[in-house]
């Protein structure tokens, strides 16, 4: 049997296995472990994104925040009623087309992914006139614009009130279908040419353009891809959390992807995954530090912003001592999989 | 507009200004060494505010003992931090070092939101700063007349420092090649970490009048005047001290300005900073007063 048919058999039992436990999750689990697996996809489908600007391109972005409000606003406007929407713009009406149009979720999704998009278009001239630190700052800029302009079109994303009562869509055929599709579609990226002509920029900007590689159209490339699936995640947070308002998409939802892209190693798509996969289930589990703490006669009340405290430490120690992170810029490959089950057994 | 009122906004912005000028130098001259953006330098100021004020309510001591006091010990974090989380980082690429910044950021940011609450605090403004006085028919508090003009005079110590001490040579010889730097016998870790403590002692003075101004001290006071001075620095031409003070005087004062003219972009104030960012950034990279920019690796 030849390597491509036997990857592509044991991917498919993957995939199977996948949903396998879903479908258990979905029959048996608690609230809690679906919403947390739901968090999971959804982080997964926004490193995996993130990281084909950061790690692949090698480009500090500071921006996902922007795409993710822009898709998570586009898609809860198009799925509220126009009833639900005149109840809730009680400050000032929301703008005539918005007002009464209506789609399904599926469309919403991609009319959020397309709307992220097209600003990502906007913004890619000054963005990719510049590099590194500059670059950093720029796109952190263009983030701050975003939720500025959310807080202060009252007409279009009602304000600092944010969007109540959306239809509760997002499930996890939902939002793992969608992490299964972005990584196909991200990894196949990376293993053309184009992903190669991305590694070279990431390596030497100089000496790609020397090799007839344009790094603008790569970046670019590279750019509206990872804001395309930033806002489908976008549209996907939104009826996961079913309240949206400019507080959520700060600075702080930038920094927690980057801190995965970080662990599971930049560059690497399988480190995006993990890293988030950890993250989702980490966060949880590290609410142990928030809370009162018992120690026989004493009780140490809950401190929270703990668990912040201990990310950073957590991406610092990771940059500074252990810079590849868990993945490196390695992939998961069957052979390797293999060859080490075999190690394992023998 | 009447002439009063134009007068008043006029100070507002110098004062205003003058704040952004004084953390404007600590990027700048912490760019001009190391190639880095401190994403931590505007947390500085939230820790120069409340250590004042822990040390005149907790320690009763003067404020003319506690805030130098709280300069000095926001100066020794300067170092702390280049030593903490940049000098392991030197010979690693670009973008480690600034996600070494950004994560030195949120931790100094959440330590005080662990250690000391997010409730904010007021300030203790000294009696001294508080008295409102006439200048030319304006009715200002002291402070905003205080305000440029210690800065002032910091920035004459600190032009003096960098332009006639040795140790201020050894910062330009570093700022130019750090190899040759080397090659001619200086310290480059010592000579780093100097600009860390005099870069962080300016953005503490900052940190502290920026307290008296806005007696609002929370653990993320120092975001935005930190990324707002970020910007004045690039206005100025990053890497020029004299920019980096001319950066945050346009900066400033423009943000005053307009805000006065056209009431309502009052909301977009923040927005509007950023979108002279980046108009500087395609127009003029280099900034007003900033030199070719001349890649350091």
């Amino acid at each position: 049997m030849d390597k491509a048919r036997r990857n592509l058999i044991l991917n498919t039992l993957a995939v199977a296995a996948l949903l396998g436990v879903l479908l258990a999750f979905d029959r048996f689990g608690t609230d809690y472990q679906v919403r947390i697996l739901n968090n999971m996809a959804i982080f997964i489908t926004l490193a995996v994104s993130y990281n084909l600007v950061n790690g692949i391109c090698g480009i500090l972005h500071l921006g996902p925040n922007a795409f993710i409000t822009i898709g998570a606003y586009t898609s809860a406007l198009l799925t509220l009623s126009p009833a639900e929407k005149q109840m809730t713009y009680i400050i000032e009406p929301l703008i005539w087309p918005l007002s009464v149009i209506q789609a399904p979720f599926a469309l919403s999704l991609l009319a959020g992914g397309v709307l992220a998009t097209g600003f990502a278009f906007l913004i890619s001239f000054p963005v990719f006139r510049v590099r590194g630190d500059y670059l950093a700052i720029v796109t952190l800029g263009f983030g701050e614009v975003v939720r500025v302009l959310c807080n202060a079109l009252q007409g279009v994303t009602n304000g600092p009130l944010g969007l109540k009562g959306l239809p509760p869509y997002t499930n996890l055929w939902w939002s793992w279908g969608i992490a299964v599709i972005t990584i196909i579609l991200v990894t196949r990226l990376i293993n053309s040419s184009f992903g190669r002509a991305m590694k070279a920029i990431r390596e030497d900007e100089t000496a790609a353009r020397a090799m007839g590689v344009d790094p603008f159209r790569h970046l670019l490339l590279a750019f509206l891809v990872s804001a395309f699936f930033s806002g489908v995640a976008g549209g996907l947070l939104a009826h996961l959390i079913t309240t949206i308002s400019p507080t959520l998409f700060t600075f702080f939802l930038t920094f927690n992807l980057l801190m995965m892209i970080v662990v599971g190693g930049l560059g690497s798509t399988t480190g995006a995954v993990l890293g988030a996969a950890l993250f989702a289930w980490g966060g949880e589990a590290l609410r142990v530090v928030e809370s009162p703490m018992h120690f026989g006669f004493f009780t140490i009340p809950g401190i929270p912003g703990m668990r912040m405290v201990v990310f950073s430490l957590l991406l610092m120690i990771v940059i500074i001592f252990a810079r590849r992170g868990l993945m490196g810029r390695n992939e998961f490959s069957w052979d390797r999989f293999l060859a080490r089950i075999k190690l394992v057994s023998r | 507009m009447t002439s009063t009122i134009l007068l008043q906004q006029i100070i507002n912005g110098v004062s205003l200004g003058s704040l952004y000028a004084l953390v404007a130098i600590g990027y700048t001259m912490v760019y001009g060494i190391l190639r880095l953006i401190n994403f931590a330098h505007g947390d500085l100021l939230m820790f120069a505010a409340y250590t004042a004020i822990y040390c005149v309510t907790l320690f009763a001591l003067p404020w003319t003992v506690s805030f130098p006091l709280a300069v000095l010990l926001t100066g020794v974090l300067g170092i702390l931090l280049d030593r903490a989380a940049y000098r392991p980082l030197r010979d690693a690429p670009r973008i480690s070092l600034l996600i070494s910044a950004i994560g030195a950021s949120f931790l100094l940011e959440n330590l005080a939101l662990v250690i000391l609450g997010g409730v904010p605090k007021g300030f203790p403004t000294p009696e001294v700063f508080r008295e409102v006085i006439d200048v030319l028919g304006v009715r200002v508090q002291v402070l905003t007349i205080y305000t440029p003009l210690v800065t002032l005079v910091l920035l004459m110590g600190l032009l003096f420092i960098v332009y006639r001490t040795k140790v201020g040579k050894a910062m330009r010889a570093a700022s130019k090649d750090f190899e040759t730097t080397r090659l001619m016998g200086i310290n480059l870790d010592r000579i780093i970490a100097i600009t860390f403590l005099l870069g962080s002692m300016l953005a503490a003075a900052g940190g502290i009048m920026w307290a008296m101004k806005y007696p609002q001290v929370n653990p993320f006071m120092g975001v935005f005047p930190g990324l707002k001075a970020f910007i004045a620095a690039v206005l100025g031409g990053i890497g020029n001290i004299l920019g980096a003070v001319v950066g945050g005087f346009l900066l400033g004062l423009g943000e005053i300005l307009i805000v006065a003219f056209i009431p309502g972009l009052a909301q977009y104030r923040d927005a509007l900073s950023f979108l002279v960012l980046i108009l500087v950034l395609l127009f003029r990279p280099t900034g007003l007063m900033g030199e070719p920019m001349i890649d350091k690796s």
